[in-house]
Protein backbone atom coordinates (compact mmCIF):
# COMPACT_ATOMS: atom_id res chain seq x y z
CA UNK A 1 0.00 0.00 0.00
CA UNK A 2 1.27 3.76 -0.54
CA UNK A 3 1.53 5.67 2.31
CA UNK A 4 -0.75 8.59 2.74
CA UNK A 5 2.10 11.15 2.27
CA UNK A 6 2.93 9.42 -1.04
CA UNK A 7 -0.45 9.61 -2.17
CA UNK A 8 -0.77 13.27 -1.23
CA UNK A 9 2.88 13.55 -3.17
CA UNK A 10 1.16 12.15 -5.84
CA UNK A 11 -2.13 13.91 -6.24
CA UNK A 12 -0.10 17.57 -5.73
CA UNK A 13 1.34 16.33 -8.89
CA UNK A 14 -2.25 16.69 -10.83
CA UNK A 15 -2.77 20.20 -11.43
CA UNK A 16 0.74 20.22 -13.11
CA UNK A 17 -0.91 18.29 -16.18
CA UNK A 18 -4.29 17.88 -18.14
CA UNK A 19 -4.53 14.02 -17.37
CA UNK A 20 -3.33 11.84 -14.82
CA UNK A 21 -0.99 9.29 -17.14
CA UNK A 22 1.38 12.25 -17.37
CA UNK A 23 1.87 12.06 -14.28
CA UNK A 24 3.49 8.31 -13.80
CA UNK A 25 7.22 9.24 -13.82
CA UNK A 26 6.59 11.93 -11.24
CA UNK A 27 4.43 9.40 -9.05
CA UNK A 28 7.41 6.75 -9.85
CA UNK A 29 9.85 9.19 -8.36
CA UNK A 30 7.82 9.90 -5.41
CA UNK A 31 7.75 6.29 -4.61
CA UNK A 32 11.75 6.08 -5.07
CA UNK A 33 12.56 9.19 -3.24
CA UNK A 34 10.39 7.14 -0.16
CA UNK A 35 11.22 3.89 -0.35
CA UNK A 36 14.67 4.16 -2.73
CA UNK A 37 13.07 1.54 -6.15
CA UNK A 38 10.41 1.06 -7.42
CA UNK A 39 8.54 -2.75 -6.59
CA UNK A 40 6.00 -4.55 -8.72
CA UNK A 41 3.36 -3.53 -5.77
CA UNK A 42 4.05 -0.30 -5.70
CA UNK A 43 3.58 -0.43 -9.41
CA UNK A 44 0.26 -2.57 -8.70
CA UNK A 45 -1.03 0.36 -6.24
CA UNK A 46 0.14 3.73 -8.72
CA UNK A 47 -1.89 2.16 -11.30
CA UNK A 48 -4.72 2.04 -9.42
CA UNK A 49 -4.43 5.68 -8.41
CA UNK A 50 -3.66 6.52 -11.76
CA UNK A 51 -5.81 4.44 -14.05
CA UNK A 52 -3.09 2.32 -15.58
CA UNK A 53 -2.41 -1.12 -15.45
CA UNK A 54 0.92 -2.08 -13.60
CA UNK A 55 2.64 -3.31 -17.12
CA UNK A 56 2.14 -0.19 -18.56
CA UNK A 57 3.61 1.56 -15.92
CA UNK A 58 6.35 -0.86 -15.90
CA UNK A 59 6.55 -0.13 -19.81
CA UNK A 60 7.58 3.79 -19.11
CA UNK A 61 9.63 2.65 -15.71
CA UNK A 62 11.95 0.61 -17.89
CA UNK A 63 12.34 3.22 -20.13
CA UNK A 64 14.73 5.47 -18.20
CA UNK A 65 18.07 5.22 -16.59
CA UNK A 66 16.96 6.97 -12.79
CA UNK A 67 13.67 4.42 -12.09
CA UNK A 68 15.22 1.82 -9.57
CA UNK A 69 13.00 -1.46 -10.83
CA UNK A 70 15.66 -3.21 -8.05
CA UNK A 71 16.37 -2.47 -4.30
CA UNK A 72 19.44 -0.09 -4.40
CA UNK A 73 22.01 1.09 -1.43
CA UNK A 74 21.49 3.92 0.56
CA UNK A 75 23.60 5.87 -1.54
CA UNK A 76 23.43 6.15 -5.37
CA UNK A 77 27.27 7.04 -7.42
CA UNK A 78 26.98 7.93 -11.17
CA UNK A 79 30.39 7.54 -12.65
CA UNK A 80 30.00 9.75 -15.93
CA UNK A 81 31.56 7.27 -18.48
CA UNK A 82 30.64 9.42 -21.64
CA UNK A 83 33.17 10.74 -23.82
CA UNK A 84 35.26 13.62 -22.46
CA UNK A 85 35.19 11.78 -18.87
CA UNK A 86 36.62 8.83 -20.53
CA UNK A 87 39.67 11.14 -22.49
CA UNK A 88 40.26 12.29 -18.89
CA UNK A 89 40.37 9.05 -17.32
CA UNK A 90 37.30 7.84 -16.30
CA UNK A 91 38.34 3.98 -16.30
CA UNK A 92 40.82 4.81 -13.93
CA UNK A 93 38.43 6.32 -11.38
CA UNK A 94 36.07 3.77 -12.17
CA UNK A 95 38.60 1.10 -11.55
CA UNK A 96 39.20 2.87 -8.26
CA UNK A 97 35.78 3.28 -7.33
CA UNK A 98 34.76 -0.55 -7.66
CA UNK A 99 37.73 -2.05 -6.40
CA UNK A 100 37.72 0.06 -3.12
CA UNK A 101 34.12 -0.48 -2.91
CA UNK A 102 34.14 -4.25 -3.85
CA UNK A 103 31.31 -4.32 -6.16
CA UNK A 104 30.71 -4.22 -10.05
CA UNK A 105 29.70 -1.72 -11.80
CA UNK A 106 25.48 -1.90 -11.84
CA UNK A 107 26.02 -3.69 -8.15
CA UNK A 108 25.21 -2.90 -4.62
CA UNK A 109 27.70 -3.17 -2.18
CA UNK A 110 27.38 -5.82 0.51
CA UNK A 111 26.89 -3.82 3.50
CA UNK A 112 24.00 -1.71 1.48
CA UNK A 113 25.69 1.14 1.65
CA UNK A 114 26.15 1.91 -2.24
CA UNK A 115 24.93 1.21 -5.84
CA UNK A 116 27.19 2.09 -8.17
CA UNK A 117 25.83 3.19 -11.59
CA UNK A 118 27.30 4.40 -14.91
CA UNK A 119 25.83 7.59 -16.11
CA UNK A 120 25.49 10.01 -19.55
CA UNK A 121 27.14 12.91 -19.60
CA UNK A 122 26.91 15.05 -16.82
CA UNK A 123 27.13 18.53 -18.38
CA UNK A 124 30.74 18.89 -16.61
CA UNK A 125 32.68 18.47 -19.08
CA UNK A 126 35.39 20.98 -18.51
CA UNK A 127 35.82 19.73 -15.12
CA UNK A 128 36.22 15.55 -16.21
CA UNK A 129 36.51 13.37 -14.89
CA UNK A 130 32.97 13.57 -12.99
CA UNK A 131 31.17 11.90 -10.57
CA UNK A 132 27.70 12.47 -8.30
CA UNK A 133 26.83 10.91 -5.51
CA UNK A 134 22.99 11.24 -4.43
CA UNK A 135 22.49 15.18 -5.36
CA UNK A 136 26.23 16.15 -4.89
CA UNK A 137 28.54 16.61 -8.49
CA UNK A 138 32.42 15.67 -7.62
CA UNK A 139 34.35 17.64 -10.52
CA UNK A 140 37.66 16.58 -11.58
CA UNK A 141 37.32 13.72 -9.50
CA UNK A 142 41.44 12.62 -8.44
CA UNK A 143 40.96 9.02 -8.21
CA UNK A 144 44.06 8.44 -5.94
CA UNK A 145 41.69 10.74 -3.48
CA UNK A 146 38.30 8.85 -3.88
CA UNK A 147 38.25 7.67 -0.23
CA UNK A 148 37.48 11.55 0.49
CA UNK A 149 34.67 11.18 -0.94
CA UNK A 150 33.07 8.03 -0.15
CA UNK A 151 33.76 8.47 3.48
CA UNK A 152 31.02 11.62 3.28
CA UNK A 153 28.51 9.15 3.14
CA UNK A 154 27.71 6.73 5.32
CA UNK B 1 32.57 42.88 -26.12
CA UNK B 2 28.94 42.48 -25.36
CA UNK B 3 28.35 39.12 -23.69
CA UNK B 4 24.58 39.48 -22.90
CA UNK B 5 23.61 35.81 -21.98
CA UNK B 6 26.05 35.36 -19.02
CA UNK B 7 26.41 39.44 -18.13
CA UNK B 8 24.48 38.40 -14.65
CA UNK B 9 25.86 34.94 -14.04
CA UNK B 10 28.37 35.60 -11.28
CA UNK B 11 31.80 34.16 -11.93
CA UNK B 12 32.69 33.59 -7.79
CA UNK B 13 30.39 30.95 -7.22
CA UNK B 14 27.26 33.27 -5.57
CA UNK B 15 23.64 32.08 -6.27
CA UNK B 16 21.70 33.39 -9.33
CA UNK B 17 19.97 36.90 -8.93
CA UNK B 18 16.58 36.67 -7.48
CA UNK B 19 13.61 38.48 -9.38
CA UNK B 20 14.33 41.62 -8.23
CA UNK B 21 18.37 42.02 -8.79
CA UNK B 22 17.06 41.17 -12.08
CA UNK B 23 15.07 43.38 -12.37
CA UNK B 24 17.41 45.98 -11.07
CA UNK B 25 19.67 44.30 -13.92
CA UNK B 26 17.05 45.31 -16.88
CA UNK B 27 15.35 42.15 -16.65
CA UNK B 28 11.90 41.65 -17.41
CA UNK B 29 11.84 44.81 -19.54
CA UNK B 30 11.59 42.94 -22.58
CA UNK B 31 8.50 41.02 -21.35
CA UNK B 32 7.05 44.56 -20.84
CA UNK B 33 7.50 45.83 -24.15
CA UNK B 34 6.29 42.75 -25.59
CA UNK B 35 3.43 42.65 -23.99
CA UNK B 36 2.64 45.98 -25.85
CA UNK B 37 3.30 44.87 -29.25
CA UNK B 38 1.42 42.44 -31.18
CA UNK B 39 2.20 38.91 -30.97
CA UNK B 40 3.14 38.64 -34.56
CA UNK B 41 5.46 41.30 -34.63
CA UNK B 42 7.76 39.34 -31.54
CA UNK B 43 7.82 36.61 -33.71
CA UNK B 44 8.92 39.03 -36.92
CA UNK B 45 12.11 40.64 -34.60
CA UNK B 46 13.09 37.03 -34.09
CA UNK B 47 13.03 36.00 -37.53
CA UNK B 48 15.10 39.38 -38.81
CA UNK B 49 17.37 38.71 -35.81
CA UNK B 50 18.37 35.35 -37.58
CA UNK B 51 18.41 33.60 -34.54
CA UNK B 52 19.01 29.84 -34.67
CA UNK B 53 18.23 27.05 -32.76
CA UNK B 54 21.10 26.15 -30.20
CA UNK B 55 20.25 22.92 -29.21
CA UNK B 56 22.33 21.74 -32.21
CA UNK B 57 20.05 21.38 -35.31
CA UNK B 58 20.70 25.25 -36.20
CA UNK B 59 16.71 25.69 -37.28
CA UNK B 60 15.57 29.24 -37.15
CA UNK B 61 13.74 30.58 -34.91
CA UNK B 62 11.31 32.39 -36.07
CA UNK B 63 10.19 30.93 -38.89
CA UNK B 64 9.20 27.97 -36.51
CA UNK B 65 7.28 29.72 -34.49
CA UNK B 66 5.73 31.11 -38.14
CA UNK B 67 4.10 27.27 -38.26
CA UNK B 68 2.05 27.74 -35.09
CA UNK B 69 -1.48 28.55 -35.99
CA UNK B 70 -2.92 31.91 -34.64
CA UNK B 71 -5.89 34.02 -34.37
CA UNK B 72 -9.65 33.04 -33.09
CA UNK B 73 -9.80 29.41 -34.36
CA UNK B 74 -6.90 28.14 -33.22
CA UNK B 75 -6.54 25.34 -31.23
CA UNK B 76 -5.61 25.82 -27.33
CA UNK B 77 -4.63 25.24 -25.48
CA UNK B 78 -0.62 26.21 -27.11
CA UNK B 79 2.13 24.51 -25.60
CA UNK B 80 5.93 25.87 -25.12
CA UNK B 81 8.53 23.89 -23.91
CA UNK B 82 12.36 24.23 -23.09
CA UNK B 83 14.42 21.50 -23.53
CA UNK B 84 16.71 21.08 -20.44
CA UNK B 85 17.61 17.72 -21.20
CA UNK B 86 20.86 18.69 -21.61
CA UNK B 87 22.71 15.02 -21.97
CA UNK B 88 24.76 15.29 -25.95
CA UNK B 89 28.03 14.11 -24.39
CA UNK B 90 30.74 16.65 -24.25
CA UNK B 91 27.62 19.43 -23.87
CA UNK B 92 28.03 21.70 -20.80
CA UNK B 93 26.31 24.86 -22.24
CA UNK B 94 22.90 25.28 -21.13
CA UNK B 95 23.70 24.17 -17.12
CA UNK B 96 25.70 27.17 -17.10
CA UNK B 97 22.23 29.47 -17.92
CA UNK B 98 20.08 27.30 -15.59
CA UNK B 99 22.18 27.40 -12.62
CA UNK B 100 23.45 30.97 -13.55
CA UNK B 101 20.35 32.91 -14.52
CA UNK B 102 17.27 31.37 -14.28
CA UNK B 103 15.50 34.20 -14.58
CA UNK B 104 17.11 35.10 -17.98
CA UNK B 105 15.08 31.87 -19.30
CA UNK B 106 11.61 32.42 -17.75
CA UNK B 107 11.52 35.87 -19.43
CA UNK B 108 12.95 34.31 -23.08
CA UNK B 109 9.77 31.66 -22.68
CA UNK B 110 7.00 34.06 -21.06
CA UNK B 111 8.18 36.58 -24.37
CA UNK B 112 8.21 33.46 -26.76
CA UNK B 113 4.95 32.15 -25.34
CA UNK B 114 3.22 35.46 -26.01
CA UNK B 115 4.67 35.60 -29.49
CA UNK B 116 2.67 32.40 -30.42
CA UNK B 117 0.23 32.83 -27.99
CA UNK B 118 1.19 29.16 -25.87
CA UNK B 119 -0.90 29.08 -22.12
CA UNK B 120 1.16 26.71 -21.38
CA UNK B 121 4.55 26.09 -20.76
CA UNK B 122 6.94 23.15 -19.26
CA UNK B 123 10.51 23.06 -18.43
CA UNK B 124 11.62 20.15 -19.72
CA UNK B 125 15.21 19.62 -17.33
CA UNK B 126 17.51 16.13 -17.03
CA UNK B 127 16.99 14.46 -13.40
CA UNK B 128 20.77 15.09 -12.71
CA UNK B 129 20.35 18.93 -13.01
CA UNK B 130 19.63 19.01 -9.41
CA UNK B 131 20.93 22.17 -8.36
CA UNK B 132 19.40 23.60 -11.78
CA UNK B 133 16.29 22.12 -10.22
CA UNK B 134 16.05 23.91 -7.01
CA UNK B 135 17.04 27.45 -8.16
CA UNK B 136 14.32 27.29 -11.05
CA UNK B 137 11.88 26.13 -9.07
CA UNK B 138 12.72 29.29 -6.94
CA UNK B 139 12.77 31.61 -9.70
CA UNK B 140 9.13 30.59 -10.73
CA UNK B 141 7.26 30.78 -7.52
CA UNK B 142 8.72 33.95 -7.29
CA UNK B 143 7.46 35.16 -11.19
CA UNK B 144 4.67 33.71 -10.31
CA UNK B 145 4.61 35.70 -6.65
CA UNK B 146 5.19 39.05 -9.14
CA UNK B 147 2.44 38.64 -11.35
CA UNK B 148 5.00 37.34 -14.30
CA UNK B 149 3.70 34.28 -14.65
CA UNK B 150 -0.33 33.25 -14.08
CA UNK B 151 -3.17 35.52 -15.06
CA UNK B 152 -3.16 38.70 -16.20
CA UNK B 153 0.28 38.71 -16.57
CA UNK B 154 1.67 42.38 -15.80
CA UNK B 155 -1.74 43.43 -15.93
CA UNK B 156 -1.97 42.84 -19.10
CA UNK B 157 -4.90 40.58 -21.26
CA UNK B 158 -2.36 37.69 -21.40
CA UNK B 159 -2.03 34.84 -19.28
CA UNK B 160 0.60 32.14 -19.43
CA UNK B 161 1.50 28.92 -16.74
CA UNK B 162 5.18 27.57 -16.42
CA UNK B 163 5.83 24.02 -14.53
CA UNK B 164 8.84 22.32 -13.94
CA UNK B 165 9.17 18.94 -15.29
CA UNK B 166 12.24 17.13 -13.64
CA UNK B 167 12.70 13.94 -16.36
CA UNK B 168 14.11 10.29 -15.32
CA UNK B 169 17.24 10.16 -17.56
CA UNK B 170 17.40 9.05 -20.60
CA UNK B 171 18.87 10.59 -24.79
CA UNK B 172 16.33 10.65 -26.44
CA UNK B 173 14.24 12.55 -24.05
CA UNK B 174 16.38 15.58 -25.81
CA UNK B 175 14.88 14.93 -29.02
CA UNK B 176 11.96 16.95 -30.08
CA UNK B 177 9.43 14.29 -30.15
CA UNK B 178 10.51 12.04 -28.12
CA UNK B 179 10.68 14.92 -25.37
CA UNK B 180 6.82 15.21 -26.05
CA UNK B 181 6.11 11.42 -25.30
CA UNK B 182 8.43 11.52 -22.22
CA UNK B 183 6.66 14.89 -20.95
CA UNK B 184 3.07 12.56 -21.73
CA UNK B 185 4.43 10.09 -19.41
CA UNK B 186 4.90 7.53 -21.61
CA UNK B 187 8.41 5.85 -23.27
CA UNK B 188 10.09 8.56 -24.90
CA UNK B 189 10.02 7.03 -28.76
CA UNK B 190 9.77 9.63 -31.29
CA UNK B 191 7.48 10.28 -33.68
CA UNK B 192 6.62 10.74 -37.11
CA UNK B 193 6.49 13.76 -38.87
CA UNK B 194 4.70 15.48 -40.14
CA UNK B 195 2.88 16.52 -38.35
CA UNK B 196 5.09 18.59 -36.66
CA UNK B 197 5.13 19.71 -33.01
CA UNK B 198 4.31 23.10 -33.76
CA UNK B 199 0.81 22.03 -35.59
CA UNK B 200 0.36 18.96 -33.24
CA UNK B 201 2.80 18.17 -30.12
CA UNK B 202 2.11 17.66 -26.87
CA UNK B 203 -1.55 15.73 -26.00
CA UNK B 204 -2.45 16.59 -30.04
CA UNK B 205 -2.50 20.64 -29.55
CA UNK B 206 0.89 22.91 -31.07
CA UNK B 207 3.64 23.11 -29.54
CA UNK B 208 7.15 24.26 -29.98
CA UNK B 209 9.93 22.81 -28.43
CA UNK B 210 13.00 25.49 -28.05
CA UNK B 211 16.42 24.54 -26.63
CA UNK B 212 17.06 27.06 -23.60
CA UNK B 213 20.08 29.19 -24.78
CA UNK B 214 17.91 29.83 -27.61
CA UNK B 215 14.99 31.07 -25.16
CA UNK B 216 17.91 32.70 -23.36
CA UNK B 217 18.71 35.11 -26.82
CA UNK B 218 15.12 36.36 -26.97
CA UNK B 219 14.37 38.92 -24.42
CA UNK B 220 17.73 40.53 -25.76
CA UNK B 221 16.57 40.58 -29.19
CA UNK B 222 13.28 42.14 -28.32
CA UNK B 223 14.73 44.68 -26.16
CA UNK B 224 17.52 45.76 -28.27
CA UNK B 225 16.40 45.02 -31.77
CA UNK B 226 17.41 42.59 -35.06
CA UNK B 227 20.35 44.89 -36.36
CA UNK B 228 22.22 45.20 -32.59
CA UNK B 229 21.73 40.84 -32.27
CA UNK B 230 23.46 40.74 -35.61
CA UNK B 231 26.10 43.00 -35.05
CA UNK B 232 27.10 40.93 -32.46
CA UNK B 233 27.91 38.06 -34.43
CA UNK B 234 31.07 37.91 -37.19
CA UNK B 235 29.23 35.97 -39.37
CA UNK B 236 25.40 35.71 -41.29
CA UNK B 237 23.95 34.07 -38.71
CA UNK B 238 23.65 35.89 -35.75
CA UNK B 239 24.12 36.56 -31.70
CA UNK B 240 26.69 35.46 -29.36
CA UNK B 241 27.26 31.62 -29.25
CA UNK B 242 28.00 29.76 -26.00
CA UNK B 243 31.35 27.70 -27.04
CA UNK B 244 33.04 25.17 -24.89
CA UNK B 245 36.36 22.70 -24.68
CA UNK B 246 36.47 19.40 -22.99
CA UNK B 247 39.59 17.62 -23.56
CA UNK B 248 43.30 17.57 -22.73
CA UNK B 249 43.58 21.22 -22.95
CA UNK B 250 45.19 23.62 -20.46
CA UNK B 251 42.09 25.54 -19.70
CA UNK B 252 38.65 23.62 -20.80
CA UNK B 253 36.13 25.97 -20.17
CA UNK B 254 32.90 27.72 -21.59
CA UNK B 255 32.76 31.08 -23.09
CA UNK B 256 30.43 33.73 -24.42
CA UNK B 257 32.05 34.57 -27.56
CA UNK B 258 30.82 36.09 -31.04
CA UNK B 259 29.11 33.68 -33.37
CA UNK B 260 31.77 32.91 -35.99
CA UNK B 261 34.57 33.00 -33.44
CA UNK B 262 37.16 30.63 -35.17
CA UNK B 263 37.92 27.52 -33.55
CA UNK B 264 41.81 28.62 -33.39
CA UNK B 265 40.28 31.51 -31.44
CA UNK B 266 38.66 29.29 -29.19
CA UNK B 267 40.84 26.75 -29.01
CA UNK B 268 44.53 28.38 -28.54
CA UNK B 269 43.48 31.58 -27.05
CA UNK B 270 40.55 30.83 -24.37
CA UNK B 271 41.01 27.09 -23.74
CA UNK B 272 44.72 27.54 -23.49
CA UNK B 273 45.77 25.44 -26.19
CA UNK B 274 47.04 21.83 -25.66
CA UNK B 275 48.54 20.40 -22.68
CA UNK B 276 52.48 20.45 -22.61
CA UNK B 277 53.74 16.90 -23.72
CA UNK B 278 50.36 16.16 -26.11
CA UNK B 279 49.75 16.72 -29.44
CA UNK B 280 45.95 17.97 -31.43
CA UNK B 281 44.82 15.15 -33.53
CA UNK B 282 41.18 16.20 -34.30
CA UNK B 283 37.75 17.39 -32.27
CA UNK B 284 34.58 17.12 -32.20
CA UNK B 285 33.20 20.86 -32.79
CA UNK B 286 29.72 20.25 -31.15
CA UNK B 287 29.13 17.10 -29.18
CA UNK B 288 28.98 13.21 -29.83
CA UNK B 289 27.17 13.43 -32.76
CA UNK B 290 29.07 15.72 -34.67
CA UNK B 291 31.49 14.90 -37.59
CA UNK B 292 35.40 15.19 -36.72
CA UNK B 293 37.28 18.40 -37.43
CA UNK B 294 41.33 18.06 -37.70
CA UNK B 295 44.10 20.77 -38.44
CA UNK B 296 43.01 22.10 -41.53
CA UNK B 297 39.63 22.99 -40.28
CA UNK B 298 41.08 25.40 -37.10
CA UNK B 299 40.33 28.38 -39.46
CA UNK B 300 36.93 27.85 -40.30
CA UNK B 301 34.15 30.08 -38.29
CA UNK B 302 32.05 28.29 -35.62
CA UNK B 303 28.64 28.86 -37.24
CA UNK B 304 25.90 26.78 -38.58
CA UNK B 305 26.48 27.49 -41.94
CA UNK B 306 30.63 27.73 -41.85
CA UNK B 307 31.40 24.32 -40.05
CA UNK B 308 28.74 22.79 -42.35
CA UNK B 309 30.85 23.36 -45.32
CA UNK B 310 33.92 22.28 -43.71
CA UNK B 311 31.97 18.65 -43.40
CA UNK B 312 30.44 18.65 -39.87
CA UNK B 313 28.29 20.69 -37.97
CA UNK B 314 28.68 23.34 -35.10
CA UNK B 315 25.72 21.62 -32.97
CA UNK B 316 26.08 22.70 -29.60
CA UNK B 317 29.08 24.29 -29.96
CA UNK B 318 31.05 22.61 -27.45
CA UNK B 319 34.06 20.82 -28.87
CA UNK B 320 35.91 17.62 -27.41
CA UNK B 321 39.67 17.40 -28.30
CA UNK B 322 40.81 14.34 -29.25
CA UNK B 323 44.90 14.20 -28.47
CA UNK B 324 47.36 11.83 -29.61
CA UNK B 325 47.43 9.91 -26.48
CA UNK B 326 44.33 9.19 -26.90
CA UNK B 327 43.22 6.08 -29.17
CA UNK B 328 40.87 7.18 -31.66
CA UNK B 329 39.37 3.71 -32.15
CA UNK B 330 38.82 3.98 -27.78
CA UNK B 331 37.00 6.78 -28.29
CA UNK B 332 34.48 5.96 -31.23
CA UNK B 333 34.33 3.24 -28.95
CA UNK B 334 33.57 4.91 -26.10
CA UNK B 335 30.93 6.96 -28.46
CA UNK B 336 29.11 4.05 -30.31
CA UNK B 337 28.62 2.50 -27.09
CA UNK B 338 26.90 5.32 -25.71
CA UNK B 339 24.83 6.10 -28.89
CA UNK B 340 23.84 2.02 -28.75
CA UNK B 341 22.54 2.19 -25.18
CA UNK B 342 20.69 5.15 -25.55
CA UNK B 343 18.68 4.00 -28.63
CA UNK B 344 15.27 3.94 -27.93
CA UNK B 345 14.45 0.22 -30.02
CA UNK B 346 11.64 1.69 -31.85
CA UNK B 347 13.26 1.28 -35.37
CA UNK B 348 15.58 -1.05 -36.88
CA UNK B 349 18.37 0.35 -38.27
CA UNK B 350 19.31 2.22 -35.48
CA UNK B 351 18.70 -0.54 -32.98
CA UNK B 352 20.42 -2.93 -34.76
CA UNK B 353 23.03 -1.26 -36.81
CA UNK B 354 24.33 0.91 -33.53
CA UNK B 355 25.00 -2.34 -31.74
CA UNK B 356 26.73 -4.05 -34.50
CA UNK B 357 28.85 -0.88 -34.72
CA UNK B 358 29.44 -0.80 -31.22
CA UNK B 359 30.69 -4.19 -31.10
CA UNK B 360 33.11 -4.04 -33.47
CA UNK B 361 34.79 -1.24 -32.42
CA UNK B 362 35.07 -2.75 -28.98
CA UNK B 363 35.59 -5.75 -30.65
CA UNK B 364 38.93 -3.80 -32.53
CA UNK B 365 40.06 -1.93 -29.26
CA UNK B 366 40.59 -5.61 -27.88
CA UNK B 367 42.50 -6.73 -30.71
CA UNK B 368 40.46 -9.32 -32.30
CA UNK B 369 39.15 -6.84 -35.39
CA UNK B 370 39.13 -8.70 -38.79
CA UNK B 371 40.17 -6.87 -42.04
CA UNK B 372 36.51 -6.58 -43.40
CA UNK B 373 35.34 -4.55 -39.89
CA UNK B 374 36.24 -1.40 -41.87
CA UNK B 375 33.65 -2.31 -44.74
CA UNK B 376 31.24 -3.73 -42.33
CA UNK B 377 31.51 -0.17 -40.40
CA UNK B 378 31.16 1.81 -43.42
CA UNK B 379 28.14 -0.40 -44.31
CA UNK B 380 26.49 0.95 -41.49
CA UNK B 381 27.17 4.70 -41.95
CA UNK B 382 24.85 4.28 -44.69
CA UNK B 383 22.44 2.03 -43.54
CA UNK B 384 21.53 4.56 -40.78
CA UNK B 385 22.36 7.76 -42.81
CA UNK B 386 19.34 10.56 -42.62
CA UNK B 387 15.99 9.34 -43.88
CA UNK B 388 16.85 5.51 -43.02
CA UNK B 389 15.53 6.04 -39.43
CA UNK B 390 12.90 7.96 -37.34
CA UNK B 391 14.78 10.33 -35.76
CA UNK B 392 18.40 12.22 -36.02
CA UNK B 393 19.77 9.46 -32.98
CA UNK B 394 21.17 7.10 -35.44
CA UNK B 395 22.30 9.39 -37.91
CA UNK B 396 24.07 11.76 -35.52
CA UNK B 397 25.92 8.56 -34.08
CA UNK B 398 27.32 7.88 -37.19
CA UNK B 399 28.98 11.67 -38.00
CA UNK B 400 32.25 11.07 -35.91
CA UNK B 401 32.21 7.17 -37.20
CA UNK B 402 32.12 8.47 -40.70
CA UNK B 403 35.10 11.16 -40.07
CA UNK B 404 37.04 8.91 -37.79
CA UNK B 405 37.00 6.42 -40.98
CA UNK B 406 38.22 9.32 -43.25
CA UNK B 407 41.16 10.58 -41.19
CA UNK B 408 42.40 8.39 -38.73
CA UNK B 409 42.01 4.93 -41.35
CA UNK B 410 45.56 4.28 -40.38
CA UNK B 411 44.59 3.90 -36.70
CA UNK B 412 41.93 1.66 -37.52
CA UNK B 413 44.16 -0.33 -39.84
CA UNK B 414 46.86 -0.33 -36.98
CA UNK B 415 44.51 -2.06 -34.65
CA UNK B 416 43.46 -5.19 -37.17
CA UNK B 417 47.34 -5.96 -38.48
CA UNK B 418 49.22 -5.52 -34.82
CA UNK B 419 46.38 -7.48 -33.12
CA UNK B 420 45.80 -4.97 -30.72
CA UNK B 421 45.33 -1.34 -29.02
CA UNK B 422 48.68 0.61 -30.20
CA UNK B 423 47.87 2.67 -27.61
CA UNK B 424 47.51 0.14 -24.50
Amino acid sequence: MLTPEERQEIEAEFPHYPNKRAVCLDAMKVIQRHRGWVSDESLRDLGEILDMTADELDGVATFYNLVFRKPVGRHIVLICDSVSCWIMGYEKLCQRLTSRLEVNLGGTTADERFTILPIVCLGTCDHAPVMMVDNDLYRDVDPDKIDEVIEKYK
Amino acid sequence: METPLTRNIPTNGDGPLNLKGYEKAGGYESLRKALHMPPADVTELVKKANLKGRGGAGFPTGTKWSFVPMGKDAPHPKYLVANADEMEPGTFKDRLLLEGDPHQLIEGMIVAAYAVQADIAYIFLRAEYTLAAERLSKAIAEAYENHHLGKNILGSTYSFEMHLHVSAGRYMCGEETGLLNALEGKRANPRSKPPFPQVSGLWGKPTVVQNVETLCNVPHIVNNGPDWFKSLSHTADGGTKLYGVSGKVKHPGLWELPMGTTIREILEEHAGGMRDGVKFRGLLPGGASTDFLTGEHLDVRMDFTEVQKAGSRMGTGTMIVLDDHTCPVGMLSNLEHFFAQESCGWCTPCWSGLNWAARILGTMEEGRGQPQDLEKLEFQTKFNAPGHTFCALAPGAMEPLQSALKYFREDFERHISEHRCPWK
